[in-house]
């Protein structure tokens, strides 16, 4: 996803002249073509994020759409108050970007684990936040924001991921079914989906069918955004991020059915060890996902 | 010098309009307003390129404060040179008014919202950079307090604008030595602090704060040096102008009563 967010920014980049990249000292092997091809609107500002995140502001103020990038917690955590009065209040056009999203980082320990940056950000009004699946949804979620500079938040996962599906139109929504037609709607942010993905497969190979969305967008919610899930009984949300201020809480807000979540529990919080092992420690892989949502309740008059 | 406004007579005004707003709103931070008068009289009145009638003209001058909660100086200046009407001034602190108690970017004048220390620089070094790389000739002002060279964020910006030249942005620091709870030096001791922004890479300059002709000299020459960014080290008094006000750890979060304030008000009048 870092290697589809860095070559869409260049495509955007040549079209946006006011497109400015500012990174804290990471993105080896990712950002280089950026800034050879760019170096007038490319930064590398150093292991500081509080200060890169206020001059980032800074540029925005003055006409440029600057993005910042770097990983896990640090474009958001370590200068949240940046990104919440610099940016969000006075509304300037800076789009933080964070690689690593979840687990994606597993094996490099709790401080590179991003599992509560989208309760923190969801709690800034002003923040639009994207949390693309694959590289079609970066690419997609890049082209909006390039046409609409604002305060924004971009998750990525890390690199090497695969194309999960070819719908396109998710990132204004309404959310879209990206695989199955059962009458269980399974809900999944990020690149968590392929699990989801993968559980539906299984599950349809015993005779079960679910209805996989990806929802990509977090914030603002556009109204009607959640209007196909009105007619799903059930509903699953699937996110790699504890369960706070996350996707189910997100569908919680906005629909009337109850939310069930798939999320990570807090006894994974902690665990070091790759992205596959920590999904499976949380039950979010695909058997595990299978295993929740066979254990659901049936539908009414279905028992 | 003969600058474009009598720099005096306008300390004056800031120091007796901070002070009545602080006054009827029962606010703090009178202090630390009362310390930067003169550099904002002196920046206002002959220094800084901006056009009250047209506060976002493109080519203006960038003026940041970093001390968001000194703000009374800051919108008593700006009211008097006009950029907006003088008796909105009383509206301070009032509920719904704009002149909030930490300048609010939504004064007309005003650059950017602070009220949490240590975002004034990085914010600056952001504008500073966008206007090397677009070939700008404004410059950058940052005011910070001394407490405030506590935040971290403000030594990352340290590092960051000579690392890229930005010899359009000056930091200037109202050295007060007075902060919240008691005296820099008692806190978080600041000395050496020209000697730290120097090995820093900044071009420094230590200046009494309250003489006029210092401050316009030294910002009549910018860059101070090319490729450094500029320190005004500006040694001032907290609670400048008043005789019981000053040098007083109080006056950081007191207000003038009735009396006070017409006390206060009756030595600047008679102040040359």
């Amino acid at each position: 996803m870092r290697t589809a967010f860095i070559n869409e920014l260049i495509i955007q980049a040549r079209r946006h002249p006011e497109i400015f990249l500012v990174v804290g000292d990471l993105g080896f092997s990712v950002v280089e073509p950026f800034a050879a091809e760019f170096p007038d609107r490319f930064l590398n500002a150093g292991v500081a994020e509080q200060n890169l995140t206020g001059a980032a502001a800074g540029l925005a103020s003055e006409g440029y759409h600057v993005f910042t990038y770097s990983i896990a917690n640090f474009p958001t955590l370590r200068c949240l108050e940046q990104i919440r009065n610099d940016i969000a209040y006075h509304r300037l056009p800076v789009t933080v970007v964070s690689v690593g999203a979840g687990f994606a980082y597993g094996n490099l320990g709790y401080s590179h684990h991003a599992v509560q940056d989208l309760g923190i950000l969801r709690t800034l009004p002003e923040m639009t936040i994207l949390s693309p699946a694959d590289p079609g949804e970066t690419r997609e979620s890049l082209q909006w924001l390039a046409q609409n500079p604002r305060p924004s938040y971009l998750r990525l996962g890390k690199a090497g991921e695969p194309d999960l599906h070819n719908v396109r139109g998710l990132t204004q929504g309404p959310l879209k079914i990206v695989e199955g037609t059962g009458d269980l709607a399974l809900v999944a942010t990020g690149s968590i989906l392929k699990e989801a993905l993968a559980a539906a497969k299984i599950l349809a190979t015993e005779g079960t069918s679910v209805s996989v969305f990806s929802c990509p967008l977090l914030q603002p919610v556009p109204p009607e955004f959640f209007a196909p899930l009105k007619k799903y009984p059930r509903l699953m949300a699937l996110e790699e991020h504890l369960p706070a201020g996350g996707l189910a809480s997100l569908l919680r807000e906005h629909l009337p059915q109850p939310v069930p979540s798939l999320a990570v529990p807090p006894k994974t919080l902690g665990l070091v060890g790759s992205q596959e092992y920590l999904r499976r420690h949380a039950g979010l892989d695909a058997a595990g996902v299978v295993a929740t949502i066979k254990a659901l309740p049936c539908r009414a008059g279905n028992a | 010098m003969n600058p474009a406004f009598d720099t005096q007579q306008l300390a004056r005004q800031i120091r007796a309009e901070a002070l009545k707003m602080v006054a009827a709103a029962k606010a703090s931070h009178i202090g630390g307003a009362l310390s930067m008068a003169d550099l904002l009289a002196v920046l206002y009145g002959d220094i800084l390129r901006v056009k009250p009638e047209q506060p976002d003209w493109p080519e203006r001058d960038r003026f940041i404060l970093s001390k968001g909660h000194s703000c009374t100086g800051v919108y008593a200046t700006l009211a008097l040179r006009g950029f907006f009407p003088l008796a909105e001034l009383q509206t301070y602190g009032h509920d719904g008014s704009r002149l909030m108690s930490h300048i609010s970017h939504k004064v007309p004048g005003v650059e950017f919202s602070t009220g949490s220390l240590g975002h004034g620089l990085p914010f600056g070094c952001g504008k500073a950079l966008a206007a090397k790389r677009r070939k700008k000739n404004w410059r950058t002002f940052v005011m910070l307090s001394d407490g405030e060279l506590d935040e971290g964020s403000n030594w990352e910006a340290i590092l960051f604008a000579p690392q890229h030249r930005l010899d359009n942005l000056v930091a200037i620091v109202d050295y007060n030595k007075i902060q919240s709870l008691g005296s820099v030096k008692e806190v978080l001791d600041l000395h050496p602090l020209a000697e730290k922004f120097r090995a820093f890479n900044w071009a420094v300059k230590e200046i009494d704060g309250h003489n006029h002709a210092e401050i316009s000299a030294a910002l009549k020459q910018l860059p101070f040096e090319a490729g450094k960014p500029g320190c005004l080290l500006a040694h001032t008094v907290k609670g400048k102008g008043v005789d019981f006000m000053e040098g007083k750890l109080q006056w950081h979060y007191s207000s003038p009563k009735p009396d006070q304030l017409q006390e206060a008000l009756r030595q600047l009048e008679g102040t040359p």
